[in-house]
């Protein structure tokens, strides 16, 4: 049962098939007859941001806090290159993300038409694949197509770019069903053999410590439940990269925190005095291992991952192990109980651990006149501890802080932009999450600067009405910038300054949104709870310590046991050698 | 079907015992990489590449399935064995990539490359050309009075040794296809 239609309905249609409800976009020449199709029905509804960057970001918000793919739609050329940003973040966070470009007519192309950018060109490094229709008979296919690639293996952000002449011809529209299988099948299940390796690494560990990333989180619900249910029946402790998160429950016994450049001392401790490490779904970026010759000098380690590329990228293991990793546990776990659910006694290092514990790593010095960043989310944690909240943040400090201060108990509650570290992800991040779960609290921890660079996104707010909450720590500094540069470049504090901020109570009243400041930790948290028990968008403008470092810190270029707290001297800390990294 | 080669097993078969203790040696290796035949796909395998830091030596390309649209891809890259593992590994990722073989250690393999040599010369040097030329089985494609194209199939290696010999003797251009390879015996 085939049906004629044009390339335009086709994309609503198929959108249909795939069950999308919510494409983020921007409308312009190339992509009209869309969205006449798009004006045109009621199953899917189009939410119009400001900027095409954050279409992209409120893609992704809605991703990671559903596992469903986030869908953008796009104008050609300048349409399409504001969205390279967010492609890009996707890529590096791994992040499902369908989305649709513009483009001049096929005739034309080539000609520099305008509006015309080489869309499939720019964005082939930064997709994990795209594709230019030319023939309207190919279009539902390809669309199915690339939902298919997006999703499965480890997930990514699909480009498809439409030729105005395409969405209006007529072809021959094939429904999922009828699509051709694609040949890009990712292997999701691990062999017998690697699993009882697996098992029998466990039994024997002394010192064990589990390693876990967003492959959890990515590869559904499922899998956090099992790791749960391995870690708290082994004992072992557990410790997660930034865009892990949430897998293991913060309030779980066994949770050692964040470990990395920012992460927890035991965490890091724990990391580098093992003897099995167990890494399932990270990939041992630069933010994780510190110096890579002194990582984790004496364990044996295990890599479970959906992607063939990430073994022994950057760190050899003992035994890769690729496969998904709700799979490979549910197969550990099965393998593990019918040998006996055996263990050695770990409990020398659990006191190891205890140890460290005790180092009491966040330990802050805080005070009675101005409010430390520190002491600002502690409060916001105490306050919103207990509700349906979901969390997103822009980066610098404060993102640090955040993931070091918030406790996440459920996995796809955290959305924040690790891989690429792209300022401007928090806010649109927020709507996108917002529109997706319009009942629940919804929080951008931001730092000012970060946040003017969507800060056009109040509009989308407003005209949606989505009461997401942008709970601003303002130290009008680039923190993070002046943080390296008074410990790397000696104290030359070059264009780290937030010069001439914006009033940002008048600014949330100009856009009719509500606006809160903030600047005596006595008034705390009586502002918050006015943000939270505000039904509609709000800025917080929180006006905190100015010049408050972020520690722990694993200077670039050292081990994890050469980490800096936060009462540590850090003169000549950095050696020329790490002030080159980044 | 993973790309990525490793044995699969016990930590006997440990990715540090794949490695032998000469990490830091620069290997050549010969990848076959079958791939969907279609708009923009060398772009993709090319891209990685530079994008990534990895070297390419020498790169074939062409339609060897017409009916499923198929093309096999020939590239000759050099790294250490860390190196051509993550070059297997990620060229094998790429969506329309079906398969990526390395034929330096899958088993024998043969490999060809065709080269034209243009050779200008009188007298002695266009004597002793056309006699090398007949040693290294070279064939006369084409000839003037003052020149001759020579065609020549054969390795890499073989070409490079012909054409060190014709420098002295009057080359002035080269052409070469880059190498094709395949696997010996009768599996595919
Ligand atoms: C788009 C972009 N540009 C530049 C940077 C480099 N950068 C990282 S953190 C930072 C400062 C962020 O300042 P702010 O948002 O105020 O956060 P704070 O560190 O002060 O908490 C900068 C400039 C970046 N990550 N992203
Ligand atoms: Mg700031």
């Amino acid at each position: 049962m085939t049906r004629q239609m044009t390339g335009a309905k086709m994309v609503v249609q198929a959108l249909k098939d795939q069950g999308v409800d919510t494409v983020f976009g921007y409308p312009g020449g190339a992509v009209l007859p869309i969205y006449d199709e798009i004006f045109q029905q009621n199953d899917i509804r189009h939410i119009l941001v400001r900027h095409e960057q954050a279409a992209l970001h409120a893609a992704e918000g809605y991703a990671r806090s559903t596992g469903k793919p986030g869908v953008a739609l796009v104008t050609s050329g300048p349409g399409a290159t504001n969205a390279v940003t967010g492609l890009t973040d996707a890529l590096l966070d791994s992040i499902p993300l369908v989305v649709f470009s513009g483009q001049v007519p096929t005739f034309m192309i080539g000609t520099d038409g305008f509006q015309e950018a080489d869309t499939v060109g720019i964005t082939r490094p930064c997709t994990k694949h795209n594709w230019l229709v030319k023939d309207t008979d190919q279009l539902a296919d390809t669309i199915h197509q690339a939902f298919h690639v997006a999703t499965s293996g480890r997930p990514g952000p699909v480009l498809i770019d439409l030729p105005k002449d395409v969405q209006f011809a007529d072809g021959e529209y094939t429904p999922p069903a009828k699509a051709k299988i694609s040949h890009y099948q990712p292997k999701v299940k691990a062999s017998i053999e690697e699993i009882t390796d697996i098992v029998a690494l466990i039994e024997k560990a002394e010192r064990p410590v589990f390693y876990t990333g967003g492959g959890v989180i990515n590869s559904g619900p499922g899998a956090a439940m099992l790791l749960r249910e391995l870690v708290d029946a082994t004992g072992f402790p557990i410790t997660s990269t930034l865009m892990g998160l949430g897998a293991y429950p913060a309030s779980g016994k066994q949770w050692l925190g964040m470990l990395g450049m920012h992460g927890l001392y035991e965490a890091n401790m724990a990391m580098h005095g093992c003897d099995l490490m167990i890494n399932i779904g990270a990939r041992f970026d630069d933010r994780i291992t510190g110096r890579i010759q002194d990582f984790s000098p004496n364990s044996k380690k295990i890599h479970i991952d959906i992607d063939p590329s990430s073994i022994n990228k950057i760190i050899r293991v003992d035994l890769p192990v690729i496969g998904d990793v709700g799979h490979v546990l549910e197969d550990i776990l099965k393998v593990w109980k019918s040998r006996g659910r055996k263990t050695a006694d770990v409990s020398a290092w659990q006191k190891q651990i205890d140890e460290w514990r005790a180092v009491r790593c966040l330990t802050y010095k805080n005070s009675g006149s101005v409010i430390k960043p520190q002491y600002a989310l502690q409060r916001f944690e105490e306050l919103t501890k207990g509700m349906d909240r979901y969390i997103t943040t822009e980066v610098g400090q404060h993102q640090m802080w955040a993931a070091q201060f918030l406790g996440f108990e459920d996995p796809n509650r955290w959305m924040t932009s690790g891989g690429l570290g792209t300022m401007g992800y928090g806010f649109p991040a927020s709507i996108g999450v917002q529109l997706a779960h319009p009942e629940s609290l919804v929080v951008n921890i931001a730092g000012e600067a970060s946040w003017l660079m969507n800060m056009q996104e109040m509009g989308t707010a407003i005209q949606y009405r989505l009461p997401v909450k942008q709970f601003i720590l303002n130290n009008e500094r680039l923190g993070m910038v002046r943080q390296w540069q008074q410990l790397l470049h000696g104290e030359r504090y070059s264009s780290s300054w937030s010069e001439a901020l914006p009033d940002f109570v008048k600014l949330a009243e100009a856009f009719g949104a509500k606006g809160i400041q903030c600047s005596d930790p006595k008034d705390l948290d009586d502002a918050i709870m006015e943000m939270i028990n505000y039904d509609g968008p709000v800025i917080f403008d929180c006006l905190v310590e100015k010049h408050e470092n972020c520690f722990p810190m694993i200077p670039s270029g050292k081990p994890h046991n050469e980490m800096l707290l936060g009462d540590a001297s850090t003169d000549g800390a950095i050696k020329s050698d790490g002030a080159v990294l980044v | 079907m993973s790309a990525l080669r490793i044995e699969q097993g016990s930590t006997s078969h440990s990715a540090y015992d794949l490695r032998d203790y000469h990490a830091e040696v620069i290997e050549k290796h010969t990848l076959a990489v079958l791939v969907d035949n279609e708009a923009g796909v060398l772009a993709r395998v090319i891209g990685l590449f530079s994008g990534r830091g990895f070297n390419i030596e020498s790169l074939t390309v062409a339609e060897v399935n017409h009916e499923n649209h198929l093309s096999r891809i020939t590239i000759v890259t050099t790294g250490t064995r860390d190196v051509i593992e993550q070059i297997k590994a990620q060229v094998g990722r790429i969506v329309p990539v079906h398969d990526v073989h390395d034929l330096t250690v899958e088993g024998p393999s043969i490999e060809r490359e065709l080269a034209l040599f243009k050779v200008e010369g009188t007298g002695n040097n266009r004597i002793e050309a056309l006699r090398l030329a007949e040693i290294f089985r070279a064939n006369v494609v084409d000839s003037t009075l003052e020149s001759f194209v020579f065609e020549m199939t054969g390795t890499s290696e073989k070409i490079d040794a012909f054409a060190d010999l014709m420098r002295p003797l009057g080359l002035v251009e080269t052409a070469r296809t880059g190498v094709a390879a395949l696997a010996r015996g009768s599996a595919i």
